[in-house]
């Protein structure tokens, strides 16, 4: 595996770390955190922040019995621990497919995806394109996030391996083409629907969902 | 809301207990007293992580609940479900203690994060992903520099807080704290969301450098 060259950005790790970020993208910089050292040692350091914050407040007085039912509570089961990583995909991926493997549907010339989560605030997909094949080109309404979790991709900003993110925005008009060393698996979050410049008439994306 | 010195002396040295020892900082010379390292919260969640000792954790409570309870206000909590917050995270500091690694964090860092996810949560009716957790080799002794190390940084850290201006500050519990898109940041201060944005990372930056001139003295 080459080492991660595309990480994460500050002011997304600081929405991360604040809990600013909508769920879609969450998991997307979550599972790179999982990956990625460099960018989980800068969201360690971050919550050091929340840490000092939290512990300069001026407190607020608890309810005279809180210690009581806090002890009486202790006791009880403790809750069942979240759902681990397995093979490719790290925790954060696994806890949004519930602990199970992907249903790929295909899209069409071999690509094939699983949405984990679709709704108004964006939506949340795993993405499968076989070696040497390209996802249609596309822009952007917003923000799109892609973590590769196996192969590699390329197009107008570089190549990205297994690890990498790829952050692209409104300006973004790009054609993401799997390497030829195997099938390319990635996690892509977006907050907007894209918008796709050919192969796939704009009347057909509501079907595709992407 | 700047607490000035006297008042938060007993959140940086809070009281000991007895039989938890506290190493005494190198360079007391260049750090004060209130700098020793690890701090005093972080040895209580060894205790309850090794020990499962509630003498500990009850110190613990004493000290992050009223604190927690403020954070939750902050972040836009009635009273009564701060109240029942601060409960579930205190529960969950008690049931996940098992995976705090004090070379990585300071217990209110890591405290903070438990209460972060218990808002986000309750928020979206949908637990927040959770990364891996990194597993210690089989056997491996604790690294008491890297905890020294770390605390010390803190200690760092909390300075250079203390130095931001009070709107520097401001900004930052609120990005902290309150569950607040920029946008609204925006409008509650009057302040452009370019200007918002500028704020945390001066103050971020202003930290991490802060943080990096100690790493490469």
């Amino acid at each position: 595996m080459t080492a991660i060259t595309h990480h994460i950005s500050d002011d997304l790790l600081d929405a991360h770390v604040t809990g600013n970020l909508p769920h879609a993208f969450s998991v997307v910089v979550a599972a790179h955190l999982s990956l990625c050292d460099a960018c989980r040692a800068r969201a360690e350091a971050a919550e050091m922040l929340g840490g000092a914050l939290l512990d300069r407040l001026t407190p607020t007085a608890l309810r005279d019995d809180a210690q009581e039912r806090l002890l009486a509570a202790l006791d009880g089961p403790a809750p069942p621990a979240p759902i681990a990583g397995s093979g490719i995909f790290p925790a954060p991926v696994m806890q949004a497919l519930g602990g199970q493997p992907p249903k790929w549907r295909m899209l069409g010339g071999g690509i094939r995806q699983q949405i984990l989560l679709a709704d108004r605030a964006g939506s949340l997909r795993l993405l499968y394109i076989p070696p040497g094949r390209a996802v249609p080109e596309h822009s952007h309404g917003g923000l799109e996030l892609t973590l590769v979790l196996q192969g590699s991709f390329s197009d107008s900003e570089g190549r990205f391996g297994v690890g990498d993110v790829e952050t692209a925005g409104d300006e973004t008009d790009h054609q993401p083409m799997a390497g030829t060393d195997g099938p390319c698996i990635c996690l892509a979050a977006t907050d907007a629907p894209l918008r796709f410049r050919a192969m796939i008439p704009r009347l057909l994306q509501p079907l595709f969902r992407i | 809301m700047m607490p000035d010195d006297r008042s938060n002396q007993d959140v940086i040295a809070p009281p000991r207990t007895g039989g938890v020892a506290r190493p005494a900082g190198k360079e007391s010379g260049i750090l004060h007293d209130d700098q020793a390292s690890p701090s005093q919260a972080t040895l209580w969640l060894i205790a309850v992580r090794d020990a499962r000792d509630r003498a500990a954790f009850l110190q613990l409570f004493d000290h992050f609940g009223p604190r927690l309870k403020a954070m939750l206000i902050r972040g836009g909590l009635r009273d009564g479900s701060a109240e029942d917050v601060v409960q579930d995270v205190m529960l969950a500091v008690w049931h996940k203690a098992a995976q705090f690694d004090p070379h990585r964090a300071e217990a209110s860092a890591w405290i903070y994060r438990i209460a972060r996810n218990r808002r986000i949560d309750l928020a979206r009716r949908k637990p927040p992903p959770e990364p891996d957790p990194l597993a210690e080799p089989e056997g491996a002794e604790p690294d008491a520099p890297q905890i020294l190390a770390l605390g010390q940084e803190a200690s760092l850290l909390r300075r250079a807080l203390a130095a931001l201006s009070p709107d520097q500050a401001r900004v930052l519990e609120q990005a902290y704290f309150e569950d607040l898109p920029h946008s609204r940041i925006s409008e509650m201060t009057g302040l452009p969301l370019g200007t918002i944005k500028s704020r945390i990372r001066l103050g971020l930056e202003r930290l991490r450098r802060d943080l990096k001139d100690l790493r490469q003295p």
